[in-house]
């Protein structure tokens, strides 16, 4: 197909969950107004959430969720092995996610209170890049559809990928919303990558940090900034601790 | 169990569905007819745990909210509102009523996101003899453009209520963060009002579909409606006659844990029972909106139904109630909210939805109605506003051993001369999907 005489690839995408709440794939059926456009400009040949399609000649993997069971290790290599492109997406994908707090937990002791005398199989949670590589890395909890649909524009027209070196704290301006360190709440803001259109802020919550760390967050400003509103150690280390996109700084 | 058909000494079937395609999460059938006896047919649950109980442990209560929701990716809304109603429980707190009303407005906008996806995107495909909806775009794009419109408008409804359509910002401890806009709210309101003949076309389209006949009784729960249809908090009601009050859903749960599964399996008063949209239906009927009620009479789905593929049918008649309820809802805020131009916006409207929150040790339960049926989150909290210990019990885990034993029993109808594996694989797969399990979910 041809659009403005630009020869259109029509890439082929497969969609793999793995643990996590599968929140990320529902996005790829949201945007509404543009999803019939969003749909043509891909081949779906595989999506287990959405389709009974399961083909395996994929060139680009969407990985949703992250690592916690050993088979799934064996299933990400194997995906690894088919795929040109491999993407990570979202926090769980990218860092682990919310399912990386268990690692603070005696996993055969977690065990035993869920399951009692039937334990499950189950292992640390580690993130998708610490199994295989990963060529592009979108994270988000969830991630949103636009960021979504600028990869497939990459894909499929060559256009450039979106680039967010700026933390959270900018879009928030842009968008007028109070900020919340000025409502008396911690706020992961100054040093998170932007890119969603700060949603939380703007609807009252500060930001947890699930995109990670921004391009060169300036933490010393951060926490000096933190301990002069009065926040405790534990509460910060709370927060950054939370998506597990600041693994780095804890 | 044997199958009490001529020729039965012929009929060898056999299914295996590993991953099941259009359903949230994990989960494989299995099923074996040899010689016109069935040997085997189970649905297992193959999802990995990610252990969200043991996690909430220590956790403050401004957390709590936020982890749950992230253990659906679909009904985040639900989760979080019965995470939060089990802290102001425990807490002793009473939200004020434009929170509570604006909690109901967002549970609307997942209840018609969920369903309609369902419907549109992981249901009708089966009925349409296609793999997925994407198709529809070029073969049906009318249908495909009422969807696209439909579930838009339930994101929008989530987006502008609750912060955001997958795991809300605005719905905290002690109400709601802030109260939208009332432009805003009169846009969704006229998007609702144009959605009645999208519904309308969307009743012709599944009016069409043919339904299999399948039917085994078994024991509904769900909330109980007093005055209104029932979504956040109340006494809880089994189609079999049990009633206890919120705090005592451990007696009407009664989890426990099997071999095969990673999902934990439930019962009450028979070996299984179900929740969602056909137990919701089927224990409140007269609690419908009128509207929703002249569509159900359209369909034959009078209480008590018990084909579990007529769950599909009972969401589609509570995206009427929904819809219709929505705008009684908007209609009631706008009248009690100022318009923007008297009040200084943000300052005086945020005080409104939040009551003021005091952790206190305590225990607490919250139940909510989400779109697969009834669940429970249960915190128990010390005086520094800390869990100490947590337990969630899933509207799919309630649901796992009655989709189970529905199978065994449609296999040992179906598997009949001339039956085939596809046909029977078809036939397996709509029955689970019919229950639209969330499976991620179930195994939390």
């Amino acid at each position: 197909m041809k659009h403005l005489n630009i020869q259109q690839k029509r890439p082929k995408i497969a969609v793999f969950d793995f643990t996590g709440c599968e929140g990320c794939q529902l996005q790829l059926a949201n945007n509404e107004g543009t999803l019939g456009a969003f749909l043509e400009a891909i081949e779906i040949v595989n999506f287990r959430e959405a389709s009974s399609a399961n083909g395996d000649d994929y060139e680009v993997a969407l990985i949703d969720g992250a690592v916690s069971r050993p088979d799934e290790i064996e299933r990400l290599k194997a995906i690894r092995g088919r795929a040109k492109m491999l993407v990570a997406m979202g926090s769980c994908a990218c860092f682990g996610g919310v399912n990386r707090l268990k690692n603070a937990y005696d996993l055969d002791e977690a065990n035993r209170e869920v399951y009692g005398d039937n334990p499950k199989e189950t292992m640390p949670t580690v993130a998708v890049g610490e199994i295989v590589p990963v060529d592009l890395e979108v994270p988000g909890c969830p991630v949103t559809k636009e960021e979504i649909e600028r990869v497939v524009q990459h894909l499929a027209w060559d256009l450039p990928l979106p680039s967010y070196a700026y933390p959270v704290c900018l879009e928030c301006k842009q968008r007028y919303t109070v900020c919340r360190f000025d409502v008396g709440e911690l706020c992961l803001g100054p040093i998170t990558r932007a890119g969603c259109n700060a949603p939380c802020p703007a609807g009252g919550l500060g930001c947890w940090g699930c995109r990670g760390p921004a391009e060169i967050p300036n933490y010393e400003e951060f926490f000096a900034l933190v301990k002069e509103r009065g926040f405790s150690e534990q509460e910060v280390k709370d927060r950054l601790g939370f998506f597990g996109g600041f693994e780095d700084v804890l | 169990m044997t199958v009490s058909k001529k020729n039965k000494k012929k009929i060898n079937l056999k299914v295996d569905v590993h991953h099941l395609a259009r359903v949230e999460g994990h989960g494989n059938i299995k099923v074996r007819v040899t010689n016109g006896k069935l040997t085997e047919a189970h649905w297992d649950i193959v999802e990995t745990p990610r252990f969200f109980e043991v996690m909430l442990k220590g956790k403050h209560y401004t957390t709590a909210g936020i982890l749950t929701a992230r253990i659906c990716g679909i009904c985040s809304i639900g989760h979080c509102l019965a995470s939060v109603r089990a802290t102001e429980n425990a807490f002793g707190i009473t939200i004020p009523e434009s929170a509570a009303k604006l909690r109901l407005l967002a549970k609307h906008g997942e209840t018609l996101q969920s369903h309609l996806l369902h419907l549109f995107f992981l249901a009708a495909p089966d009925f349409l003899g296609l793999p997925d909806a994407f198709p529809l775009q070029r073969l049906k794009p009318e249908v495909f453009a009422l969807a696209a419109r439909l579930k838009g408008l339930a994101n929008r409804i989530c987006d502008v209520v609750a912060g955001r359509t997958t795991h809300p910002v605005s719905i905290q401890v002690g109400g709601m963060a802030r109260m939208p806009e009332k432009h805003l709210l009169l846009e969704l309101k006229s998007q609702l009002e144009r959605a009645i003949d999208d519904l309308d076309a969307t009743v012709e389209l599944f009016g069409t579909f043919e339904i299999p006949d399948f039917v085994r009784e078994t024991e509904f729960v769900s909330l109980k409606g007093e005055r209104d249809y029932p979504f956040i908090g109340g006494r809880l009601l089994s189609s079999d006659g049990a009633e206890r009050p919120e705090c005592e859903y451990r007696e009407m749960t009664n989890e426990y844990v099997t071999e095969n599964n990673t999902s934990k399996w439930c019962k009450l008063s028979r070996e299984s029972f179900a929740v969602g949209a056909l137990a919701r239906l089927n224990n409140n009927y007269h609690r419908l909106h009128p509207k929703a009620r002249v569509a159900a009479v359209q369909f034959d789905l009078a209480p008590l139904c018990h084909n579990p593929l007529m769950n599909n049918v009972a969401q589609l008649i509570e995206c009427i109630h929904v819809v219709y309820d929505s705008i009684r809802i908007i209609d009631e805020l706008v009248d009690a909210v100022p318009s923007a131009g008297r009040v200084p916006r943000s300052t005086a409207w945020a005080t409104e939805t939040m009551a003021e929150v005091k952790p206190r040790a305590g225990q607490g339960v919250g139940a909510v109605e989400v779109p697969r049926g009834i669940l429970y989150h249960d915190y128990e909290y010390d005086d520094r506003g800390r869990i100490v210990r947590a337990n969630c019990v899933i509207p799919t885990t309630q649901n796992n051993a009655n989709i189970n034993f529905d199978l065994k029993a449609m296999v040992a109808q179906f598997a009949v001369a001339g039956m085939t594996d596809e046909r029977l694989e078809l036939l397996c797969s709509m029955l689970v999907r019919s229950y639209d399990p969330c499976i991620s979910c179930s195994v939390h």
